[in-house]
């Protein structure tokens, strides 16, 4: 894959999640809106919204990364992504996923988003490990 | 058990009303009238994905909801009722269907023609029309996105209008 179809990603959450993680990827790996734009859906309605992800989701393979599996973010990514080719949806988004993203995009979507999600879960951790303790 | 909550939200079920009025009101059902939705699987799936496996959510059009609005009322679960729009909850107010009922406004966002009245709230002027019409029919209205906001009453709403 070259740098032309490298995937895309959009970080899409509430108030101003988005831009805080894509300004954080930014600052630790020096990888900018070439690779991760931000998106809010502050104040948006569900069409405005709709519209922008669109726009973004144009210009070719992309990933759209949601804070929510629920909500009108990860709503709107699952329509816009069912509208496209080339497009998928990874819910519950964090900084080590979109570090991982940045260096790994010139994968295939398949093989990058289940590489993806292993690395988000992975990097939830705790200390002391209460990892397997019951609730 | 009363509809604990009528909203109107063009986000319809997400995390405000979920989690911030949810874990107020302790909701048995999200009653979602749309006539688009009603129609729609897999746009219905998207929607109750993030709901609590205890709450049920029943996606009904119009016409029919205006039949069940008495049995809702009556029913031992408490209901969240929600449109995304405005014309949809006159369709079910006219007639008197809520009279005496406090509808809350939750989120109508920017588009042509709409001015800011709250953050998470713009009307235009088909939109006063309505509001007065609810008003008419008896709807108690108000804006409130979140339990803990300062509630803005219809009078407040539509002299920012002016």
């Amino acid at each position: 894959m070259n740098k032309e179809s490298s995937i895309q990603g959009v970080v899409l959450a509430h108030g101003a999640m988005a831009e805080g993680m894509v300004d954080a990827v930014a600052r630790i790996s020096g990888v900018g809106e070439e690779a991760l734009r931000a998106v809010t859906n502050d104040g948006k309605s569900p069409e405005a919204l709709h519209a922008e992800v669109t726009e973004l989701l144009g210009r070719g393979p992309v990933i759209v990364f949601t804070d929510l599996p629920s909500g009108s973010c990860a709503v709107t990514a699952q329509i816009c992504c069912r509208e496209g080719t080339d497009a998928a949806v990874v819910f519950g988004v964090n900084l080590p996923i979109l570090l991982d993203f940045v260096f790994h995009r010139d994968l295939p979507l398949e093989e990058l988003v289940p590489r993806l999600m292993e690395k988000g879960k992975g990097s939830v951790q705790s200390v002391p490990d209460y990892s397997g303790k019951a609730f | 058990m009363p509809i604990v909550l009528n909203r109107v939200d063009e986000r319809l079920i997400h995390g405000q009303v979920v989690v911030g009025w949810g874990s107020q009101l302790r909701p048995d059902r999200y009653l979602v009238v749309d006539s688009s939705l009603a129609t729609s699987e897999w746009e219905q799936e998207l929607y109750t994905l993030g709901v609590p496996e205890r709450i049920g959510v029943e996606f009904v059009a119009p016409v029919p909801a205006r039949s069940e609005l008495p049995a809702w009322r009556e029913s031992e679960l408490r209901s969240v009722l929600l449109t995304r729009d405005l014309p949809t909850m006159l369709e079910l107010a006219s007639g008197g269907g809520l009279e005496r009922e406090v509808l809350n406004l939750g989120g109508l966002h920017l588009r042509k023609g709409r001015v800011e009245v709250l953050p998470y709230l713009f009307l235009d002027e088909s939109d006063r029309v309505i509001l007065m019409e609810l008003a008419k029919e008896g709807v108690e209205i108000s804006a409130q996105d979140l339990p803990g906001s300062p509630k803005v009453t219809l009078e407040a709403l539509l002299g920012r209008l002016d």
